[in-house]
């Protein structure tokens, strides 16, 4: 039987964690991450979980002992935050191309300088490219489930590379929340047990992994990480799939609200769907054809199925809660992103990006409204007024 | 040359799943000091078989004697000489500082570009 619990985002990924009962957990201590790790270590110490718990002096060493975990043949987590994540960096990378299925919270928290401990995305945006599936989660529930997705999708055999999911800082990590916590003999029956291909503790088939890798073979490698990106976005549908039947649950790529017969629609993730959902609902009341389209999977980017969600809107507003400096009218990674898959699927939808929320500034209903009418504006104009918009920043 | 293979037909990683095959693997181009035997003077304290990175002191184990360098993975990296005793108690004048390829030294370095036989 499952219960409803009132938890915080941070503990219901760590009661996800227990459920999980991964052989290996190195972590290192980060606001607003901390609460994760610190509860997991409880469930250590309470003699709740397996799990082997490194205590490392940095975020560098903690991916650097997930590596070698993972590569032994256990499975393995962690979580971080920010700048903890920026330390992680270079292993970041190596945790990918070494093909570790680690599975990793991201509390979604502002890079320094100047220093901030409060949400925005600029973290993740930092690892697009890094070889890691990417998860949005709006909240408590969302972390949890998609924490034990992850494991299953992180070890398949179709794709082998490590999976970050993400809540908001502060706003879902540590806000109460209620949370139903699945019986846990139904977690671990649905995660399994891990099965590694290659454990380097198999001592009768010795191996080397990340051995010097030249001209002549590192190609080829980047090519097979391709390879499990393409097959990634069917395996989570088909973990999705099974999680939403066992679970009575209802994940996709991404969540469409009121979508179907809008006119324009906001495109945002974590926790600031919840509050767009509340104001598509208020505008709906007035008539006004809005909709609402949350990321879940960020990388593999779905930008095919994303072009055939919108390509029905007159107008579409996206944002983001991190600037890609330098980019394209410094606009945000998640609008450059979507503006490339929209056009080169052939989809003509008038596009504006509104940055938000940088450093944990509050996202209010009445700012999201206005970036509505700002896209019925559009939809009715057929002109973007204004490409990229700092939304709530003072003059 | 053997023919490379495609990304399909190759360990995902970088992976190498068998053993043993870094002998496949010739380092001994990589050199830029030789070392050199200075037979007469070793004591076959198995110092240098110990420290090599690269199993290249080839030594006969029936009589327990250090023999040379396998020099076609030996990549000259020195360790051999800065370990052996012999060369550290070679005796000189106050100050004086010796030079890797001095005949006095067990195990010497030479420039490979100035190594005659």
């Amino acid at each position: 039987m499952s219960k409803f619990e009132a938890l915080t985002g941070n503990a219901a990924v760590a009661t996800a964690m227990r459920q999980i009962n991964p052989d290996v957990v190195a972590a290192y201590p980060i606001t607003p991450q901390t609460s994760t790790v610190q509860t997991f270590a409880d469930f250590v110490a309470d003699g709740l979980v397996d799990t082997e718990f490194v205590c490392v002096e940095s975020e560098h060493s903690a991916m650097s002992a997930c590596v070698g975990a993972s590569a032994a043949g256990a499975r393995v987590m962690t979580a971080t935050a920010a700048n903890g994540l920026a330390l992680m960096w270079e292993i970041l990378y190596i945790a990918a191309s070494n093909r570790c299925p680690i599975v990793m919270s991201l509390v979604n928290r502002a890079l320094s300088a100047p220093i901030n401990i409060h949400c925005d995305h600029s973290d993740v945006m930092g690892i697009r490219d890094s070889g890691w599936l990417i998860l949005f989660s709006e909240n408590g529930q969302e972390a949890y489930d998609n924490l034990i997705q992850a494991v299953r999708i992180a070890e398949h055999p179709d794709v082998l590379l490590p999976v970050a999911i993400c809540q908001d800082g502060f706003i879902t990590s540590h806000a109460l929340e209620r949370v139903e916590i699945y019986d846990d003999a139904d977690v671990r029956a649905f995660v399994g047990e891990y099965k590694p291909q290659w454990p380097l503790l198999d001592l009768e088939h010795p191996k080397t992994y990340g051995p010097l890798d030249f001209y002549d073979y590192y190609y080829e490698h980047k090519r097979q990480q391709v390879e499990a990106m393409e097959h990634a976005q069917r395996v989570i549908l088909e973990v999705a799939e099974e999680f939403n039947r066992k679970f009575n649950r209802n994940y996709g790529l991404f969540e469409p609200y009121r979508l179907e017969d809008a006119e324009v629609a906001v495109i945002v993730a974590n926790s600031t769907a919840g509050t767009a959902r509340v104001v598509v609902d208020r505008l709906r009341d007035e008539g006004l054809k809005v909709g609402l389209l949350k990321p879940r999977v960020f990388r593999p980017f779905p930008a095919e199925e994303l072009a055939d969600a919108l390509s029905h809107l007159k107008a579409v507003a996206v944002m983001d809660r991190s600037i890609s400096f330098g980019a394209m009218d410094n606009a945000g990674p998640l609008f450059l992103e979507l503006a490339a898959a929209l056009a080169l699927h052939g989809v003509q939808v008038p596009m504006a990006d509104y940055v938000y929320g940088l450093g944990g500034r509050d996202i209010l209903p009445h700012e999201i409204e206005q970036v509505y009418r700002d896209a019925l504006r559009v939809a009715e104009t057929g002109r973007v007024e204004r490409r990229v918009t700092y939304l709530s920043v003072r003059e | 040359m053997t023919e490379l293979r495609g990304w399909r037909e190759i360990p995902i990683g970088g992976m190498i799943l068998e053993a043993g095959n870094s002998v496949e693997y010739k380092t001994g181009g990589w050199r830029a000091f030789r070392p050199v035997f200075g037979e007469a003077k070793c004591i076959h304290c198995m110092q240098c078989w110990l420290f090599c990175p690269d199993s290249s002191i080839l030594v006969d184990p029936e009589n327990e004697k250090m023999v040379g360098f396998d020099l076609e993975y030996c990549k000259g990296c020195g360790i051999c000489a800065s370990i052996c005793p012999v060369n550290a108690k070679v005796i000189r004048k106050a100050g004086e500082e010796l030079a890797r390829d001095d005949p006095r030294l067990c195990i010497r370095m030479i420039e490979e570009g100035k190594f005659q036989e």
